[in-house]
């Protein structure tokens, strides 16, 4: 392996310059065959491609974020300059993680707020006639609670962190990790105990579910992502100093937590119909 | 703009071939990787075409089968060029080569992104090449509205599979997107000022960001047509309470910015080819960035102006309206600074000034048309006619695909090392012009005549300009073919090309290294005085 950029480098300036990698060539086909076992499954019940596909993604996942942290562990790699622009990459992907979500909003507001453009109604009414929704201050608004909670505990491990209590940044990290856990697993009886079905059910299941679901869907990528710096902390990896792996899981998780209020707020709350009974 | 040139003494080490052009983290390696692609993949975009131009040559199926595979080939024409060659050849193509090298900049902020940013678009094509070949293909148009889209009337695997290539490429785009943008707000020079960097840079900064904020909204729309397809949901079903006039706004929100995208990095070396062959600074810099700014906002609160027969409400389509009318001002300040440039200079005509001259031309041509297209009422009429096809292609075909050319022959020296036979590229760009205007021209007046688009038929009056566009599009595919002997020649016997074959003109940081640049530009950043 060439000695490029790595410790004692023989550039005269702060960038990190990385060395050949295996893991974006392999990511690129194991997504491909990732979506691709996503359309066999769909049109053909074949399970295998689609394993097989996550399974690669996930280990490309591992292998290349691996490589980062032990980059990150030698001294030099990760200059300053290099830290900021990791921050500046990481701002501009959560940029683009609220886009994804406004698509889902748009598809909520133009029914919501012009009940006329749902198809074949006989009353432009939200939610639509028959539609039973959640009580939002039951098992929604638990779950508000919860977020904002793991919101304070990620803070808590922060301010730990850059005051050197090693303690308390592990304590404070492991309670969000455990209300992420949570979280997700109130949201998985939410969706068991639903008062509509997700396939056939018509509009407003199909913006209720792919809302919040690709919203559960990141808060479990959050809190892998947070239970990877839970471990990395035990392992002592982050200095007052020298934590952007921290920094960018409670980044992530102050996003997620801020489209669970956008969700809550408008569909749970204003956008409640007739209650069903719980 | 000038630095102290450092020597390049230490010895230019480069990778073997498995680590240099499959495990790639180097911003030049990786551009040439996509400017390949790009070229294979117009091949194949470009033959689709072929096949198209010689349907319509006459009345009545001579190649076509049916409708639906007409409309599948026009779909995968039209996603071919758009995702798999103008964006691979201007964004990631000059966009990884140029930028890092505009700013004094070793190389882009994240290596790795940079390589998975150009491999995804490998599976991405596969899946929409081979859509092709699957069931009767994806015809639903480039624009994929349901219902057309739905399972109903697309029940296959094909449409499937060329949603999926969008949303590879789509995340490729992305990853692109955020690496260019750190780079240039993390990695310019000292004394590189944003107000100092070059225009190409200007270009692809707000290419980046149109692409970081409008890609993810497709992502969402065509996630929703997917489980509408496979999944028993209804976001664009009326069946089942959706609205299929729901995804147009998606899609448009995504598809409007994505023209800027594919014509903001033209307009960046078209800026730099004009400023060189007239030996004279852009005119009006700062207007000439801010232009592509404004450009860049504007184009995200215009996106109805597609949907004016859509059905939505008169005031909208009067605000939408107005909007889109807006944009012919930057866009104005853009022609003219060109002109303004060009204005008293010492011009010298060379191939990439040829095709960049004629990008001026063919644009404005585009972009008149796109004003008479911004009226929602004369668009009661135009809409969905060759009308439309003649204005996006003279923007497009001519315009995006004019600023890739005057690339190619502006930089192929610096990239390669070898500079190409002017009078053989002098003969690719007459060719070229002659083909491109002689098949899209005469759309203007099938339009006019009311030839509605994606139709593999017409009535026997439209044959005239029919046969005129199938002659010009033979000799069009002549000259792509005719370009290939270029740049084999270029390549093969090409001369020796000096650090700045170009002269005093040329005067941002890519003139200032050789010709190819070491394997690592600025191992000690340049000072921008």
């Amino acid at each position: 392996m060439a000695s490029t950029g790595q410790g004692g480098s023989p550039y005269k300036h702060p960038y990190h310059l990385v060395d050949p990698s295996p893991w974006p060539l392999l990511s690129a086909f194991a997504a491909g065959l990732l979506v691709t076992g996503i359309i066999l499954q769909a049109h053909y019940g074949m399970m295998w491609p689609l394993v097989l596909g996550a399974a690669g993604t996930l280990a490309c996942m591992f292998g290349w974020w691996r490589d980062v942290i032990k980059e990150s562990m030698t001294p030099g790699v990760h200059s300053a300059v290099a830290r900021l622009g990791m921050r500046y990459g990481m701002i501009l992907f959560i940029a683009s993680e609220v886009m994804f979500f406004v698509a889902f909003f748009w598809a909520y507001f133009h029914f919501a707020l012009y009940p006329e453009h749902v198809s074949g109604a006989t009353q432009a009414i939200w939610p639509p006639q028959g539609i039973l929704t959640f009580d939002p201050f039951h098992l929604p608004f638990l779950n508000t609670l919860i977020l904002l909670l793991s919101g304070c505990t990620v803070t808590w491990a922060h301010h730990a962190l850059l005051h050197n209590d090693r303690k308390g940044m592990i304590v404070g990290l492991a309670l969000t990790v455990l209300l992420g856990l949570i979280f997700t697993g109130l949201q998985a009886w939410e969706y068991a105990v639903a008062p509509f079905p997700f396939r056939d059910g018509g509009v407003y299941p199909s913006v209720f579910f792919l809302a919040t679901g690709f919203h559960g869907f990141h808060v479990i990528v959050g809190t892998i992502f947070l239970a990877v710096c839970l471990f990395r902390a035990i392992a002592g990896h982050f200095t007052p100093e020298k934590h952007f792996g921290f920094e960018a899981a409670a980044w992530y998780w102050h996003f997620v937590d801020v489209v669970w209020l956008f969700l809550f707020v408008s569909i749970y709350w204003w956008g409640a119909g007739e209650i069903a009974p719980h | 703009m000038a630095y102290a040139a450092d020597a390049h003494g230490h010895d230019d080490h480069k990778p073997n071939f498995v680590n240099r052009w499959l495990f790639s983290t180097n911003h030049k390696d990786i551009g040439t990787l996509y400017i390949i692609f790009s070229l294979f993949a117009a091949l194949v975009g470009v033959g689709l075409s072929f096949l198209m131009r010689l349907e319509l040559q006459s009345p009545g199926l001579q190649i076509f089968a049916d409708g639906q595979m007409w409309n599948a080939y026009v779909s995968a024409h039209g996603l071919i060029m758009v995702f798999f060659v103008i964006m691979p050849a201007l964004i990631g193509g000059f966009g990884n080569w140029f930028v890092p090298i505009m700013i004094g900049a070793p190389d882009m902020a994240f290596p790795r992104l940079n390589n998975i940013s150009f491999w995804l678009l490998v599976p991405a094509f596969l899946l929409l090449g081979g859509s092709l070949f699957v069931g009767g293909g994806a015809g639903a148009g480039w624009t994929i509205y349901p219902p057309l889209s739905d399972s109903t009337y697309q029940p296959g695997p094909a449409m499937d599979m060329a949603l999926f290539a969008l949303h590879l490429a789509g995340a490729s785009s992305i990853l692109g997107a955020a690496n260019f943008i750190t780079t240039i707000f993390n990695m310019r020079a000292p004394g590189m000022t944003l107000h100092k960097m070059p225009l190409f840079v200007w270009s692809m900064l707000v290419t980046a960001f149109l692409l970081l904020l409008a890609v993810p909204v497709l992502g969402g729309a065509i996630t929703m047509l997917i489980t509408d397809r496979n999944f028993g949901t209804a976001f664009f079903d009326p069946a089942g309470g959706g609205d299929p006039v729901l995804f147009q706004h998606l899609f448009w929100f995504f598809g409007h910015p994505e023209v800027y995208i594919m014509i903001l990095p033209a307009f960046g070396i078209v800026s730099h080819v004009i400023s060189t062959f007239s030996r004279k600074p852009v005119f009006g810099y700062l207007g000439m960035a801010y232009a592509m700014v404004a450009i860049g906002v504007v184009g995200f609160v215009v996106w109805a102006h597609h949907m004016y027969t859509s059905g939505i409400d008169v005031d909208t389509r009067a605000y939408f309206m107005a909007a889109t009318m807006v944009i012919a001002v930057p866009t104005g300040i853009k022609i003219f600074s060109w002109i303004a440039t060009m204005w008293g200079g010492s011009i010298k005509m060379d191939t990439p000034m040829l095709f960049s001259v004629g990008f001026i031309f063919l644009f404005t041509v585009g972009g008149v048309t796109g004003v008479v297209l911004a009226n929602a009422g004369i668009t009661q009429i135009l809409h969905n006619t060759y009308y439309v096809v003649a204005h996006f292609h003279y923007v497009l075909s001519l315009g995006a695909v004019f600023g890739i050319y005057a690339g190619i022959y502006y930089w192929i020296g610096k990239m390669s090392g070898r500079q190409y036979p002017e009078r053989l590229g002098k003969i690719h760009f007459w060719l070229t012009f002659v083909g491109v205007n002689l098949t899209f021209f005469p759309m203007h007046f099938l339009g006019n005549q009311g030839m509605p688009r994606r139709y593999p038929d017409y009535p026997d009056a439209m044959t005239g300009w029919n046969m005129v566009a199938s002659v010009g599009s033979y000799i069009a595919i002549a000259s792509f073919l005719f370009f290939f002997y270029v740049m084999w020649v270029t390549l093969r016997r090409g001369e020796q090309a000096a650090p700045n074959y170009w002269g005093e003109g040329a005067t941002t940081l890519e003139w200032q290294v050789s010709s190819p640049p070491p394997f690592h530009t600025f191992d000690e950043l340049p000072r921008i005085r």
